[in-house]
């Protein structure tokens, strides 16, 4: 691997690249949309049930539908000026602006969805689900993450998923405790992890070709298992056990935000510290520092005495371990057995929401929430009897990404030398 | 990858990855040959282990280890056996020629669709993009194709043929939109073929439930099937048909298009080195929309073999069964070569057609046919490693040697 040369830009400060109109343009779609689509198609006299859980005692009230969705349109369109003059006066915009965005799209949007129901919009509910279903795609997306930065592509998290599942799924049966099925599933992760470093590091095959025939791997062997040995001694290898859901005292009474994060299961917790771990560690430990030199530049991190290839094996594993965990998510944590492909794509979702999330873990938790949040969306609006198509609902976190891939990623950079063997 | 994902990054030096991509390219069929020996072995320690006999006898070992083998031999004897015969020749339950040779019928029926899709990935890995989204295509493929063929009477010839180019329009279509995202600004094409594989489950779904799509009368999600004059005539009452000559014939066409025609030399360049290739005057976003929109195009004629048959003629979610995700492993397995993703189609059509038999006929269930095609595959990128396992020497060591002697 020859040095790479760097373009250095021109010195000369009169050649400004061009403003790049993008956000303000999508904000104009989108507040449109806000405007029409949410405002003006209800009318002024329709009233939208409201829910919240406060954790002591449920709340219900209404607020009149098209009001309150034009309120949220008028301070999208406030942002969207705002976002606008930034952009021209070539200022960055604050990282508050595009969330109070997205915030009140979501609300003008949820607030139509249930306008004139009879059932009421389960704020705490939605948000409870919401956290849920982003478990596994956190775990995954973390795990996209080490992987990525030590520069090993991993699209084998839906593997890892899967086969933490299963394996947390039949300690957790042959024991009959959870807690152990929930140590199993980092085990199965970081076995598949192994296999990916095994050829994607010792073989140099290509990253993603190995990822997928992992991910085809586990499927046929999980399901095969699944088929013969689980089906026929359902009673030893098959028993659903299920992690308690332990309250953080104190924490679990706040208002509303108590009950939806402080009211879970031990994973959610490790999840959390996995998070803010790894955003620490990434980019202010020694470790981090190391990894990412791997994943950049490798001829520089070798030149230093850093053991390139050792250091992506060993980080591709803990990767793998990470999936793993999250895969406990389908069986322990939901007091489930074992069932057949039952990370249906999830871990695809994890890698989609990783580079969403431009290879950063605070960045990818956002994407996974968001992915959670639609995912969920569905379920919590057809309790309510919305009118769009349930399959719109489902198709819209795949369709956000084309668009944030497309649109806004293009500029995110991935670490320079991922997919690409060192060969010292 | 990397160089994907920031076309405008300098790459002096073809990446590392594309070397050995062309390394798997160039491989010898002794690796290949191999590879599926050692992945059946491990099927059978597989099979073995799963099989309730065997694990009897096991308990027993110490005592009579004659009848652990003796059991580990039936089952997997009788796995492999059932297998083949499913896949090959019916040796066991055939009266007739016709019932000795329909398994083989049925295998090349099976492997149809899986040539159509790997023709379309394998010429995307050829220009360096991993297409991923033949899911998504066959389902796009197969809509436009079904809604042609039920809502349309047309003459026979004439209405197979628009269901043909329907096929084909509808899976162009799916790979247009990665390829022109990838051409324009940049986009991964893994990432946006993935999601547009779930994007199209989820709008045939929607559509499904449509009037001008659903079966009237039905409950369940399926459209009415498609006309008689829009089915392939099949030959001498086997299941193979007219779509599996079109499935050589499209083969052929994608080695002419890359061999022989001025756009495969530039897609091929483009793979190999888009830098070089940009040098030399050749439009890379224009040859990545070329590979993208025909080998969508390609995946979309699978449906073909799904919609325009006797025994299935009806559009369903599920009208891309896994064919997409099991030709990423063919066009693999094929060395992206037309000439070997028709072999390597047969031989996983034959797996997926002797698997059903396999799982009928005996207590081994048809999954373990994908830990087949994953070992098969992971074997062959991986040359070095089945010359590790059969001690096998580098042949490239010793060339290396020849050249310090001489």
């Amino acid at each position: 691997m020859s040095a790479q040369t760097i373009e250095l830009p021109a010195m000369d400060s009169k050649a400004l690249a061009p403003i790049n109109w993008k956000f303000p343009i999508i904000y104009g779609i989108l507040a449109v949309i806000s405007l029409v689509g949410f405002g003006l198609s209800v009318g002024g006299d329709v009233w939208s049930g409201i829910s919240v859980n406060t954790g002591f005692s449920r709340i219900q009230f209404a607020v009149p539908s098209q009001v309150t969705a034009l309120v949220c349109t008028v301070i999208e369109i406030g942002l969207g000026i705002w976002a606008w003059q930034l952009t021209a006066a070539r200022k960055k915009t604050p990282v508050g602006l595009p969330l109070g965005f997205g915030f009140c799209f979501v609300v003008a949007f949820l607030v139509r969805a249930v306008a004139g129901s009879e059932q009421s919009l389960q704020v705490t509910g939605l948000l409870q689900g919401t956290l849920f279903l982003s478990v596994p795609l956190i775990f995954g997306a973390m795990a996209g993450c080490v992987c990525e930065h030590v520069g090993v592509i991993n699209v084998a998290i839906e593997g890892q998923l899967l086969a933490g599942a299963f394996l947390a799924a039949v300690v957790g049966s042959l024991t009959l405790n959870p807690w152990l099925g929930l140590l199993a599933a980092p085990v199965a992760g970081a076995l598949v992890g192994a296999l990916l470093a095994l050829f994607a590091v010792r073989y140099w095959v290509d990253h993603i070709i190995v990822g997928v025939v992992l991910n085809v791997l586990v499927t046929g062997f999980t399901s095969y298992l699944f088929s013969t040995v689980l089906s026929e001694h359902k009673d030893v290898f098959a028993v659903p056990t299920v992690l308690p859901t332990l309250p953080i005292p104190g924490l679990s009474l706040i208002p509303v935000l108590g009950p939806v994060l402080f009211n879970q299961n031990v994973l959610v917790y490790i999840m959390y510290a996995a998070v803010v771990v790894l955003q620490i560690m990434l980019y202010r430990s020694r470790w981090g520092l190391r990894m990412r030199a791997c994943g950049e530049h490798p001829k520089a991190a070798d030149t230093v005495g850093i053991k390139v290839n050792a250091t992506r094996v060993r980080n591709t594993i803990l990767g793998g371990a990470i999936a793993g965990l999250g895969g406990a998510f389908f069986t322990v944590a939901n007091g489930l057995a074992f069932g057949k492909e039952m990370s249906a794509g999830r871990g695809y979702i994890a890698l989609a929401a990783m580079i969403l999330g431009g290879w950063s873990p605070r960045g990818a938790v956002a994407a996974a929430l968001l992915f959670g949040f639609a995912d969920n969306l569905q379920n919590a609006l057809s309790v309510v009897g919305v009118g769009i198509p349930s399959q719109f609902m489902l198709m819209a976190p795949y369709l956000i990404t084309i668009f944030a891939v497309a649109g806004f990623v293009g500029k995110v950079r991935p670490p320079a030398q991922e997919g690409q063997p060192y060969k010292g | 990858m990397s160089e994907q994902n920031t076309p405008a990054a300098a790459a002096p030096e073809p990446p590392a990855w594309r070397q050995v991509f062309a390394k798997i390219v160039n491989g010898s069929t002794l690796t290949s040959i191999l590879s599926v020996v050692l992945a059946l072995i491990i099927g059978a320690i597989l099979i073995a282990a799963a099989d309730s006999d065997v694990q009897e006898k096991a308990s027993w070992f110490f005592y009579q280890p004659g009848d652990l083998f003796g059991a580990i031999w039936d089952t997997v004897a009788g796995a492999y056996s059932a297998l083949f015969q499913g896949a090959v020749f019916n040796i066991d339950r055939s009266y007739t020629v016709q019932d000795f040779f329909a398994p083989l019928w049925d295998s090349i029926a099976t492997s149809t669709p899986l040539i159509f899709a790997g023709l379309g990935l394998g010429m995307g890995f050829r220009a360096g993009l991993f297409n991923i989204g033949a899911q998504g295509q066959i389902i796009l493929g197969g809509t436009l194709c079904g809604f042609l063929g039920y809502a349309l009477h047309l003459p026979p010839g004439i209405h197979m043929a628009l269901c043909v180019l329907g096929a084909f329009v509808g899976g162009a279509f799916w790979g247009f939109i990665p390829g022109i995202l990838r051409a324009q600004t940049g986009a991964n094409e893994v990432i946006v073929t993935i999601m547009l594989n779930s994007t199209a489950i989820y709008l045939l779904g929607w559509l499904l439930t449509q009037p001008s799509f659903k079966q009237t009368g039905s409950i369940n999600p399926i459209s009415p099937p498609v006309d008689e004059t829009a089915r392939f005539p099949a030959f001498f009452g086997t299941p193979i048909n007219l779509g599996f000559l079109l499935a050589l014939a499209a083969a052929f066409g994608v080695w002419w298009l890359m061999e022989r025609s001025t756009l495969g030399f530039s897609i091929r360049a483009v793979g190999a080195n888009p830098e070089a290739a940009r040098t030399a005057g050749m439009s890379v976003p224009a040859a990545t929309v070329w590979v993208m929109t025909l080998a969508g195009g390609l995946a979309g004629l699978a449906a073909t073999s799904q919609l325009m048959s006797r025994v299935s003629d009806q559009l369903t979610t599920d009208v891309a069964s896994t064919f997409g995700f099991d030709a990423i492993t063919v066009a693999l397995l094929g060395r992206s070569k037309p000439a070997g993703i028709v072999a390597a189609g047969l031989l996983f059509g034959g797996l997926r057609a002797g698997g059903y038999t396999m799982q009928a006929f005996t207590s081994t269930p048809i999954d373990v046919i994908l830990v087949l095609q994953s070992v098969i595959v992971l074997f062959i990128a991986a040359p070095p490693l089945v010359r590790a396992i059969f001690r096998l020497p580098d042949p490239e060591r010793r060339r290396k040697v020849k050249e310090v002697a001489a």
